[in-house]
C-alpha cells in the first residue's frame, strides 16, 4: 500500500499560515439585467486548496470565476487575487495578473483556427520572448501532462470533447499559474473521461500544490477529489486512507439564490443538517 | 416581438454609439501601442485586400463601362462625345470607384469580420484570449482596421483604373471613340482635388467597414442566431454609413476646393 499522502497534509499546514489567502471575495454582488446573481457573497480560497463550487444552473458559479479573473466587474464588493485587488485594476493591469491565474473554460474555448500546438503555446507566443526550442519543449511537457502528445498538429475540431478539455488544461498550465479556475471541466463528458480530468485536477493540487476553484454540477467529481490523492510514485490517483481524509486541502462551497449557504470541508458537508443541502447532495 | 419603450430604445441606441466609439477610438490608439501584431495585420491584409481583388476589378470595370454607355448616349445628343473620357474619369475617381469598392468590400469583409469575431465571442474564445493575458482589441480589432484601411485605399485605385478602362472599352465599342483621345481627356481632366477626394474616401470607408464589423462581432449575443444577426447588421450599417459619409465628404470637399 502507498504511503500516506504527504502533499495533502503539507498543504493543510501551509494554509494555516497567516497571509496565505489566494483568493478572497468580500461582500461581492452582481446583477445581470436586474436579476441578482450574487448578493453579497464572501469566501476565501487558501493557497494550495481546491474549492468545489456547487449550485443549480444560473446560480452564479461561472460568474464567480469570471469575477476572480476580472473578466466581469462586480456591482459592489471587493475581490483580492494573489494579493491584488482585482476590482480596482484596469484591463491592462489585469493582463499582468492573468499571467499568474489560469482558467479552463466550460467548452474549452480553444481557438478553432489554431492547431493544438498553437493553442497550448498561445501565451508563450504572446510573450514574444520565449525561444522556439523552449516553446516546443514546454508544449510537449504540457501535452504530456494531459497525455495528448500525439495531437500536437491537430485542430480542435478534430478532437473529442474530453480531449478538448485536456488541451484546455494544457494551455492553462503551460505557464505554471499559481491559481487555476476550472469551469465545469467534466460537464457533458462520460464517466471515464470525467475521471481522467478529475485525476489531472487532483494531480495539479497534490503534485504542484496549485490553488483552485472548481465549478461543477457533478457531486461525485468533488467527492472523488475529497477522498483521493495523487500518488506520484504510481502516477495515478488513489483513495485516501480513512484517517487522513480530513487533511485533504479540499473545500466545498454551495450557492443558493445568490448567497453562500455552505462553505466547509467534506466532513462538515456530510454532517450538515441543512435540509436543502442534504437534498442536494443525496 | 417584444415591445420596448421609446426611452429604453433611445438609451440602447446611445449606448450602442458609445460602445462603437470606444471600439473605434481604441482601434486607432492601439496602432501606436505595443505589442504590434504585424503577422496578424499582414494576414488580414491578404484576406481583405488580395481576397477582394477579383470582385473589385470586375465591379470597377463594368461600372465604368455602364457609366460610359449611359453618359455616351446623352453626350452624343449634344455632340459632345469627346467629353466621355472626362466624365467617366471624374465619375470613377471622385465617386463611383470609392463607393462601389467600399460597398463591395463591406459586403464581403464587414460580414466576415462580424461573423468571425461573433463566433469567437459566443464560444468564449474572446474571454479565453483575455484570460490568457492578450488584449483582443490589439490582437483582433486593430489589425483588421489597419489592414482594411490600407487595402481599401489601394483597391480603390485599382477599381478607378479598371473603371476608366471599362469606360474606354465601352466608348470605343459602342460609340467609336478613339482610345487615345479617350485616355488623354480622362487623364487631363483630373486635378488635385479630384484625386484627393477619391483617396480620402476609401480611408474613411475602410475604417467604417472594419470598425462596424468588429463592433457587431464583439457585441454578438445569443449563439449562432446572434452571430447571423450581427453579420447582417454589420453589412447593412456599414453600407448605410458609407453612402452617408460619402455625401458629407463630397460636400465638404466641394466647399473646401470650390467645385
Amino acid at each position: 500500500m502507498a504511503s500516506p499522502p504527504e502533499v495533502a497534509t503539507q498543504v493543510t499546514a501551509d494554509s494555516a499560515a497567516p497571509g496565505s489567502v489566494a483568493i478572497e471575495f468580500e461582500n461581492v454582488s452582481i446583477a445581470f439585467e436586474e436579476r441578482q446573481i450574487l448578493d453579497g457573497i464572501s469566501f476565501q480560497l487558501m493557497h494550495g486548496e481546491t474549492k468545489a463550487i456547487f449550485g443549480v444552473a444560473g446560480s452564479g458559479k461561472s460568474t464567480i470565476l469570471k469575477l476572480a479573473l476580472g473578466l466581469l466587474k462586480p456591482d459592489s464588493g471587493k475581490i483580492v487575487v494573489l494579493g491584488e485587488e482585482v476590482t480596482s485594476m484596469t484591463e491592462d493591469q489585469l493582463f499582468e495578473l492573468r499571467r499568474r491565474v489560469g482558467i479552463v473554460f466550460q467548452e474549452s474555448a480553444l481557438f478553432d483556427s489554431l492547431t493544438v500546438r498553437e493553442n497550448v503555446a498561445f501565451r508563450l507566443y504572446e510573450e514574444g520572448t520565449v525561444p522556439e526550442d523552449e516553446i516546443d519543449q514546454r508544449v510537449r511537457e504540457a501535452l504530456s501532462f494531459v497525455e495528448l502528445e500525439n495531437t500536437v498538429d491537430m485542430y480542435p475540431s478534430e478532437l473529442s470533447g474530453g480531449m478538448r478539455r485536456r488541451v484546455g488544461i494544457a494551455r492553462t498550465i503551460i505557464t505554471h499559474p499559481e491559481v487555476l479556475l476550472y469551469d465545469s471541466p467534466t460537464g457533458g463528458l462520460d464517466p471515464v473521461t470525467s475521471n481522467t480530468i478529475i485525476e489531472l485536477v487532483v494531480k495539479q493540487r497534490d503534485v504542484f500544490k496549485i490553488s483552485s476553484l472548481l465549478v461543477t454540477h457533478r457531486l461525485q467529481d468533488a467527492f472523488t477529489m475529497g477522498t483521493h490523492y495523487f500518488d506520484r510514485a504510481e502516477n495515478r490517483m488513489k483513495p485516501l486512507p480513512p484517517h487522513t481524509r480530513a487533511a485533504v486541502p479540499m473545500g466545498f462551497l454551495i450557492l443558493r439564490d445568490g448567497h453562500i449557504i455552505f462553505d466547509g470541508d467534506l466532513k462538515s458537508l456530510r454532517e450538515t443538517r441543512d435540509h436543502y443541502i442534504r437534498e442536494y447532495i443525496s | 416581438m417584444e415591445l420596448i419603450s421609446p426611452s429604453d430604445w433611445a438609451k440602447q441606441k446611445v449606448q450602442s454609439v458609445q460602445e462603437y466609439s470606444v471600439i473605434a477610438a481604441r482601434a486607432v490608439a492601439n496602432v501606436f501601442a505595443r505589442p504590434r501584431y504585424l503577422a496578424d495585420t499582414t494576414q488580414q491584409a491578404d484576406l481583405i485586400g488580395v481576397g477582394s481583388l477579383p470582385i473589385v476589378v470586375l465591379t470597377g470595370f463594368f461600372t465604368g463601362g455602364a457609366l460610359a454607355q449611359n453618359s455616351g448616349v446623352t453626350l452624343q445628343r449634344f455632340g459632345s462625345l469627346s467629353l466621355i473620357g472626362q466624365l467617366v474619369s471624374l465619375g470613377m475617381v471622385r465617386e463611383l470607384g470609392p463607393v462601389i469598392t467600399g460597398l463591395m468590400v463591406a459586403g464581403r469583409n464587414a460580414s466576415g469580420i462580424a461573423s468571425e469575431l461573433g463566433s469567437m465571442v459566443v464560444t468564449e474564445q474572446i474571454d479565453a484570449m483575455r484570460a490568457l493575458g492578450t488584449d483582443p482589441m490589439k490582437k483582433l480589432v486593430t489589425p483588421r482596421v489597419l489592414s482594411t484601411v490600407v487595402m481599401l485605399f489601394f483597391l480603390t485605385i485599382i477599381s478607378d483604373a479598371f473603371g476608366i478602362g471599362g469606360g474606354g472599352v465601352a466608348s470605343a465599342l459602342f460609340f467609336g471613340v478613339d482610345m487615345h483621345q479617350y485616355w488623354s481627356t480622362a487623364w487631363q481632366i483630373l486635378v488635385f482635388q479630384d484625386v484627393f477626394m477619391g483617396l480620402v474616401k476609401p480611408v474613411l470607408f475602410g475604417f467604417i467597414i472594419a470598425t462596424v464589423g468588429c463592433y457587431y462581432g464583439i457585441s454578438a449575443r445569443g449563439g449562432t442566431q446572434g452571430v447571423g444577426r450581427a453579420t447582417t447588421q454589420a453589412v447593412v450599417a456599414s453600407s448605410i454609413l458609407i453612402i452617408t459619409v460619402d455625401f458629407f465628404v463630397t460636400r465638404l470637399s466641394m466647399t473646401l476646393f470650390g467645385q
